[in-house]
């Protein structure tokens, strides 16, 4: 079947199997390896990406399902040399340790912030509890977070546009 | 994972979605956040040779007051369940219920819809329908019907809903400044009830306690009759028949059900 999506601001056309998971489309179809597969089964967080501006996670969201969605991945939120607030609150504050679970993070970290972009510590771990780090790196991600929403992060739009916060084109 | 081969239809309007479950059949199912029915399909409990995707139909969608109840389209996500004014208002239990299924990301894109007609005994929504003595509103071949909330829930992952026949619309009492009580008992962050209790005007509503969410009947008997909250939350296990599993076995989770119908009833917002 046809779908038209936009990913990272790029107008997308794919010729897919109704069965194609969004994180699938993404890695394998579009390169773009920044969502992971982690649990595969809606627990660990690692493939979040924003659909329409707000986090879901990629494996339980099938391609088709996207069809005239904004999808923006960690690759589209800021680039190496500018890095979106949120990335960079990451860096400063160390809030990664092997990195697996990074990029579904700092992407259900900009979506929290869109929706509240002032959080106290507790919001912000509950409004991470669907991300799962196994090196138990949790205290710097949450710090990170704080940092990043003390920076304005919540109203910072992703570098490829579709802004975080925003339900278009539904 | 992934899910067995499928044909895939969005549906435009729920009329078109009926037409294309009296085409299909059995082989169809109705998708709708897809956060109960993908993760089945891909673990293959789930097989449907059709998907028709009612996700983006837009009269499906949004919550209107009407008299003394709310009406809230089936499409409505949990997100914005828990987020609206109307409903935090009116049915706030309803509104806290949301913000407890899963995390943000499932919140995002599951729907009260899609979690009733899926009628997990140990999720929120249905707990909460029945705890407010809410309906559904089912749309079919023959017309529309309303069903109670006690008469929806038939059994594990069974529902009032007949084949050819769609879940549009979901109805509680608005009820502003009404005391309720929640509580639901997990070991880990988004998971499930291992039991839950849920309880508002002198109903009691009780998940994981059986194949279907249950009231705990003699316990709003003895409140009624005067009990008080700590009397009454000692018979909320009386006539439930709870599964066991690697968390709780049947004694243990009747014990949770007295202590969470305890707490529900002191602890009101």
């Amino acid at each position: 079947m046809q779908v038209k999506l936009t990913v990272n601001g790029e107008a997308r056309s794919a010729d897919i199997e109704p069965r194609l998971l969004l994180v699938h489309y993404l890695r394998e179809h579009l390169g773009l390896r920044a969502a992971n597969v982690g649990c595969d089964t809606t627990s660990c967080g690692a493939c979040t990406v924003l659909l329409n501006g707000r986090s879901v996670k990629s494996c339980t969201v099938l391609t088709a399902q996207a069809a005239g969605a904004q999808v923006i991945t960690a690759e589209g939120l800021g680039s190496k040399d500018s890095l979106h607030p949120v990335q960079a609150a990451f860096r400063q504050e160390h809030g990664l340790q092997c990195g697996f679970c990074t990029p579904g993070m700092v992407m259900a970290a900009t979506s929290l912030l869109a929706e509240n972009p002032n959080p106290t510590e507790e919001q912000v771990r509950e409004g991470l509890e669907g991300n799962l780090c196994r090196c138990t790196g949790y205290h710097n991600i949450v710090r990170a977070v704080l940092a990043a929403a003390q920076a304005g992060g919540g109203a910072a739009p992703p570098a490829a546009g579709g802004g975080a916060g925003q339900e278009a084109g539904q | 994972m992934i899910p067995a081969p499928f044909d895939y239809v969005a549906a435009t309007s729920a009329a078109h979605a009926l037409d294309l479950l009296a085409q299909h059949g059995d082989d169809a199912k109705l998708l709708a956040g897809g956060h109960s029915l993908l993760p089945m399909m891909k673990l293959r409990l789930a097989q449907p040779a059709v998907l028709i995707d009612i996700g983006q139909v837009e009269e499906l969608r949004g919550i209107t007051a009407s008299g003394d109840e709310l009406v809230i389209g089936a499409m409505t996500r949990h997100a914005e369940l828990a987020a609206s004014d109307l409903v935090r208002a009116g049915a706030p239990l309803l509104a806290h219920a949301a913000a407890q299924v899963g995390d943000p990301q499932i919140r995002h894109r599951g729907t009260i819809g899609g979690s009733l007609a899926h009628a997990d005994p140990a999720a929120d929504l249905p707990m909460a329908l029945v705890a407010l003595g809410g309906s559904v509103e089912v749309r079919g071949p023959g017309g529309s019907r309303v069903v109670g909330a006690d008469d929806f829930f038939a059994g594990y992952f069974e529902t009032a809903l007949e084949e050819g026949e769609l879940l549009a619309a979901v109805r509680v009492p608005s009820r502003p400044g009404v005391p309720w009580g929640y509580q639901k008992f997990v070991r880990r962050a988004n998971d499930w009830a291992i039991v839950g209790a849920a309880a508002i005007g002198g109903r009691i509503a009780l998940a994981n306690m059986g194949p279907k969410p249950v009231r705990a009947l003699a316990a709003e008997q003895a409140l009624a009759g005067g009990a008080s909250p700590a009397e009454a939350a000692e018979l909320a296990a009386e006539g439930t028949s709870p599964g066991e599993d690697i968390h709780a076995d049947r004694a243990y989770r009747q014990h949770l059900a007295r202590v969470l119908t305890r707490r529900a009833l002191e602890h009101q917002s």
